[in-house]
């Protein structure tokens, strides 16, 4: 299958990636080279067979809900890229009228 | 001798008996990366101070009272995606290049509850995405074997630390190779353990369903040791197994393989294999029917399929995983963004790079509408091929025996061009993680040009320890791991 710059485009933005004309270039054609070697599991006859998620048996697993001690404040806004007191500092979300 | 030609279990018992001391083991090892690190670029963080303070503090409190755990003062590499409180963790990304993990991860937990050492944290693929370490936002790390190659991916610092003796051993983390394949191209024993056998709580997630932490060692008895320290259930990870830990030492004594069946896949011998790694791999094959294996030809017969359905299944649960890289809360933020959609997609484009973005690009449209069925699908239902080719060959044969890797290690700038074949470098190892099975990577022979070549035994889920006493049996019957490179 061929990846064109548009499907480049459209997968960027379902990502949050800002990719330039550059990168959406070379990622087109390297997208459309490593697909093509995907498309090579065709080869094998899946008919029946269930998918592997994961290799050990979906579990669940429970525990008692209890309080224990956690991150304080302090130490989770030790690695903020912009604080305000107690806060993050994020950019606005919804626009004024 | 001077201290860091000691193995793990060998400085442990020098210093258990008090016949060195923690600082003289943190002077000689910082001494010896002062000396080596210009070439070899092992490290995207020393811990040179801590390390010193920690062990004065050591030496005077085991004054008082020596009592001292497998780990105590041992000098320890840690690979950067495992969090380490305190100590930067940067995934070699620009993305974390400043961030500090308000806690420690299950197994640095465990190694810190020992008192062992840390000497700093080493270099990586960035966010463990690639073969080589020429991923890495801070350039790559070199192979002690020859400067101009490279020491194999993503733990390709662990591996190079280990190799050029500036640590004494190493953790690093295998999501498709990570382990095996710089153990390999360096000359030293890289484990990956069962899936579930190690925490990985505080493993930056790459690849969560094939992610484990193991051991990167000199020999065989030292990844047995560490193993040891750092295996485990864990409340923390869903997916860790509530199983007793064997005792992995004990497991080496019996060196006999008498009863031991070794299958020997048709697949992993093809025209891709260099003909000095064949010859080594052949070579030691017999060598495990000496020590008394009965070897057999076995088939594998969805090996093809490997990396193929790795490239789906990797990337798109990392594209999932590093969704969380948005800027907000920690890593890197992107300045001057007119709104928050702009925010996202500048953060991300400046932080992360091309290798990380080409992943996370392969992993988005594998699972897009109208794509998922035909790929994602598809390849999990392939996953489950690959996976009974081994139950069916394991009711046969106890191990099975392979190259670790089709080639010696490579130059640097040989692949870094070219995604897919840098990708289909890692068609030994990947069908490992895509089981979730044990394996390890140790040194069985050298090329024409001087570089090591690695031989991989691959056990059934969950035993490390025919697996170890195996590889150790062979270790032992050899003499490879006493050569040591030149760094040149
Ligand atoms: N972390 C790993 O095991 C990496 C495996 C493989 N080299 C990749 O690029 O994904």
């Amino acid at each position: 299958m061929e990846i064109t710059q548009q499907d480049v485009e459209k997968v960027a933005q379902l990502a949050r990636l800002a990719v330039s004309a550059a990168e959406k270039e070379t990622f087109a054609k390297q997208l459309t080279q490593i697909l093509a070697h995907v498309d090579t599991l065709n080869q094998y006859d899946t008919t029946g067979i269930e998918p592997t998620a994961t290799v050990m048996g979906q579990v669940n697993v429970f525990r008692e809900d209890f309080v224990c001690p956690s991150l304080s404040s302090e130490k989770a806004l030790a690695n903020a890229p912009e604080r305000e007191a107690d806060g993050f500092v994020v950019p606005k979300i919804l626009e004024e009228r | 001798m001077s201290l860091q030609k000691l193995s793990l279990v060998e400085l442990h018992k020098k210093f258990k008996a008090g016949e060195v001391t923690a600082t003289e083991i943190a002077r000689a090892y910082f001494l010896r990366i002062s000396q080596v690190e210009p070439k070899v670029k092992a490290f995207v963080t020393q811990a040179k101070e801590a390390a010193l303070a920690q062990a004065e503090a050591l030496d005077r409190k085991l004054k008082a009272w020596r009592k001292t755990n497998p780990l105590t003062g041992m000098p320890l590499a840690i690979k950067d995606n495992i969090c380490t409180e305190g100590v930067l963790t940067t995934c070699s990304s620009r993305m974390l290049q400043n961030f500090v993990p308000p806690y420690d991860a299950t197994v640095i937990a465990k190694l810190r509850a020992q008192e062992y050492m840390l000497l700093g944290k080493t270099n990586l693929d960035e966010f463990a995405m690639g073969s080589s370490t020429e991923n890495s936002a801070f350039g790559p790390s070199r192979n002690p074997w020859n400067l101009h190659c490279v020491p194999g991916g993503s733990s390709g610092g662990s591996a190079a630390a280990v190799a050029a003796e500036e640590c004494v051993a190493a953790l690093g983390s295998d999501t498709g190779g990570s382990i095996r394949q710089p153990a390999a191209f360096c000359g030293v024993v890289g484990l990956k353990p069962t899936y579930g056998l190690v925490s990985r709580y505080g493993l930056v997630a790459f690849a969560s369903s094939l992610d484990q932490i193991g051991p990167i060692t000199r020999d065989v008895a030292d990844a047995a040791f560490l193993l040891q320290a750092i295996a485990g259930h864990d409340p923390m990870d869903s997916t860790s197994v509530d199983r007793p830990v064997p005792d992995y030492m004990k497991a080496l004594q019996k060196r006999d393989l008498r009863a031991l069946k070794i299958g020997v896949p048709v697949e992993f011998f093809t025209e891709g294999v260099d003909p000095d790694v064949e010859q080594a791999v052949r070579a030691a094959i017999e060598e495990l029917r000496h020590l008394g294996a009965e070897v057999k030809e076995i088939r594998l017969p969805s090996t093809d399929a490997a990396v193929a359905v790795y490239y789906v299944i990797a990337t798109a649960e990392a594209s999932s995983n590093l969704a969380r890289f948005d800027g907000v809360k920690f890593g890197f933020r992107a300045k001057e963004t007119k709104d928050l959609l702009e925010f996202y997609m500048k953060t991300r484009q400046e932080g992360f790079g091309p290798e990380v973005k080409r992943r996370i690009m392969l992993g988005t449209y594998v699972l897009s509408a109208g794509y998922y069925d035909a790929y994602y699908g598809k390849a999990q239902a392939v996953r489950t091929l690959v996976c009974q080719d081994f139950v069916t060959a394991f009711k046969e044969v106890d191990l099975i025996v392979t190259p670790a890797t089709p080639t010696p290690a490579f130059k640097l700038g040989e692949k870094s061009e070219d995604p897919l074949q840098m990708y289909l470098s890692d068609i030994f190892t990947i069908s490992v993680n895509l089981a979730g099975l044990p394996a390890i990577a140790l040194p069985c022979g050298f090329s024409k040009t001087g570089l090591p070549i690695g031989l991989q035994l691959i056990g059934r889920a969950f035993e490390e320890e025919t697996l170890l006493r195996a590889a150790h049996a062979y270790e032992q019957s050899t003499h490879w791991r006493l050569k040591k490179p030149m760094l040149r």
